[in-house]
């Protein structure tokens, strides 16, 4: 059922947690248990920094189901620290400012509400990384 | 090369067939193909369709559609490849017919998209997606389609209107193909301006999605040639994959899946670039096209889009592509779009591509791909 298929991605969606490759110690997110790079077993649990920056970006105005209440909204893909690229929204941050390059951190947000029974899911977006005092 | 030829086709106008089901669209292109190949059985069906359990509430169209088709108890399937099944369908049916477990086989793709409009459409497209790692996030074929035009435009220092030839080559033709579903020609100094769809696609560079069936009919080499006067020889067939979402691809902009289908194709059928008259591609987004062009090897990484803008993909350039609309301006009719290619493809090496004709074409290619090419399968036919 729908709450099931969101609960087991708990760990993934709220703190970016992977895997890392035995063998030649690629990271991986999603993890996905065998390595992309050499195709051996990756199960090793790896909590990713959620830092990155943005390697593609776009604006949808025609959204799907479940997500027309927030369009137009941005989503991109960030190039993680460690080697992965992961998509995600973005959030906080002012459409003239994105560019390719632009560092951003993850951060917990709602992602959309599911299903009949109104299930809110939460999960990673990304927003401009603040700067360090 | 393949011991098997299509000796039959037939295909419905692409549109929004607000008057026609699902089940009556796939008899339409199946009538014409079996009326084409002067026949009126065959030992199998493969349907190829995407959505018709999201839009249309109905599965299971191996049994309704051969039962609707006056054909029951013949084995039937669907085939399920995202907007690559049409073509992943014709893959079974050849390799159905090449080990001879079947004589002849049916292939028709089929697909209704505008029994529902709007989000529920947006949505069902996005199944093509990973759903737990790209759609949760509000990701649409679309945005995937903008995030590598975006990424490809920064990298190659491009511009949007740079894309703008291949909108412009796929409306002129479809302005001379009575079955496409836009005959409006498209000037290129309008095609950045356009509404935004997924910023920076735009409606002028994303391909429509509309109703529509196309049918083909194979059988193998040696019994075609005594049943139609123009057997089409399906020379090569492939299909390969990549990762289902563009984010774990290393290089994002190289579609490897069409490479090596294209790759195993062509040297199946024995043809190299030079050979190739015709190329139906899978130009869901201008960026796609580029992209196909590069991967398939017409274009060095990075210069696809040149082609376009040197109007070398005109029906008189050096690779003819879209020439019946392709699925900017014939429309993409989802899982039945690869049978659609296969269809405009053998009628131009039959020569009966009427105002839409490529001049002496004698060896063709389709290729189409699975949402950014996590499937892509390729055909080259050859006459
Ligand atoms: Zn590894």
């Amino acid at each position: 059922m729908e709450v099931s298929r969101h609960w087991r991605l708990n760990e993934q969606r709220y703190a970016l947690i992977g895997e890392t490759c035995d063998s030649c110690g690629t990271k991986l997110f999603p993890p996905r248990d065998v390595c992309l790079e050499c195709e051996a077993p990756a199960k090793e649990l790896y909590t990713f920094t959620g830092v990155g920056e943005i390697y593609s970006y776009t604006t949808v105005y025609e959204a799907p189901a479940g997500f027309a209440e927030y369009a137009p909204y941005t989503v991109a893909l960030v190039k993680l620290e460690e080697g992965p690229v992961v998509t995600a929204q973005l959030t906080d941050v002012a459409k003239a400012d994105l560019h390719i390059g632009m560092k951003v951190e993850m951060v917990t947000r709602k992602l959309r509400t599911d299903g009949s029974e109104g299930m809110i899911i939460y999960g990673y977006k990304f927003r401009p990384q603040l700067e360090m005092a | 090369m393949t011991n098997v030829s299509i000796i039959g086709l037939g295909q419905t106008d692409v549109k929004e067939h607000w008057q026609t089901s699902l089940r009556h669209l796939a008899w339409y292109a199946i009538e014409a193909a079996l009326d084409n190949a002067h026949i009126n059985k065959v030992d199998g069906i493969f349907v190829a369709n995407m959505l018709a359990g999201p839009l249309s509430g109905q599965q299971h169209l191996g049994a309704l559609i051969a039962d609707f088709s006056g054909l029951r108890g013949v084995e039937a399937v669907t085939v399920e490849a995202a907007d690559a099944s049409g073509g992943a369908a014709l893959r079974q049916a050849v390799m159905a017919v090449q080990s001879g477990l079947m004589e002849t086989a049916l292939v028709v793709g089929v697909e209704k998209m505008t029994d529902l409009v709007g989000s529920p459409v947006t949505s069902a497209l996005a199944l093509a997606l990973d759903a737990d790692y790209e759609t949760v996030h509000g990701m649409t074929p679309a945005a995937v389609g903008a995030l590598l035009m975006r990424r490809y435009m920064y990298e190659y220092g491009v511009q949007v209107a740079d894309f703008a030839g291949f909108s412009v080559n796929a409306h002129a033709n479809g302005a001379v193909n009575p079955l496409a579903m836009f005959r409006n020609k498209l000037r290129a100094d309008r095609f950045a301006s356009a509404p935004l769809v997924a910023d920076p696609v735009t409606l002028f560079d994303a391909a429509p999605t509309g109703d529509g069936a196309a049918a083909v009919i194979v059988t193998n080499y040696e019994r075609a040639q005594d049943m139609v006067p123009q057997p089409i020889r399906i020379a090569g067939s492939a299909i390969a994959t990549d990762t289902l979402a563009i984010h774990d691809r290393k290089e994002m902009l190289w579609l490897a899946a069409a490479q090596k289908s294209a790759a195993r194709a062509m040297a199946a059928a024995g043809v190299s670039h030079d050979d190739i008259d015709v190329l139906e591609l899978h130009d869901a987004f201008t960026v796609l096209a580029a992209l196909s062009l590069e991967a398939i090897g017409f274009a060095e990484r990075g210069e696809g889009w040149k082609l376009a803008r040197d109007g070398e993909i005109g029906r008189n350039g050096r690779i003819p592509i879209s020439t019946f609309g392709g699925l900017k301006a014939r429309g993409n009719p989802g899982g039945a779009t690869g049978v659609y290619q296969i269809v405009e493809v053998a009628r131009q090496l039959r020569g009966e591509a009427g105002d839409n004709q490529v001049s002496g074409a004698t060896i063709g290619m389709a290729q189409c791909l699975g949402s950014a090419g996590a499937t892509a399968v390729t055909h080259v036919l050859s006459k």
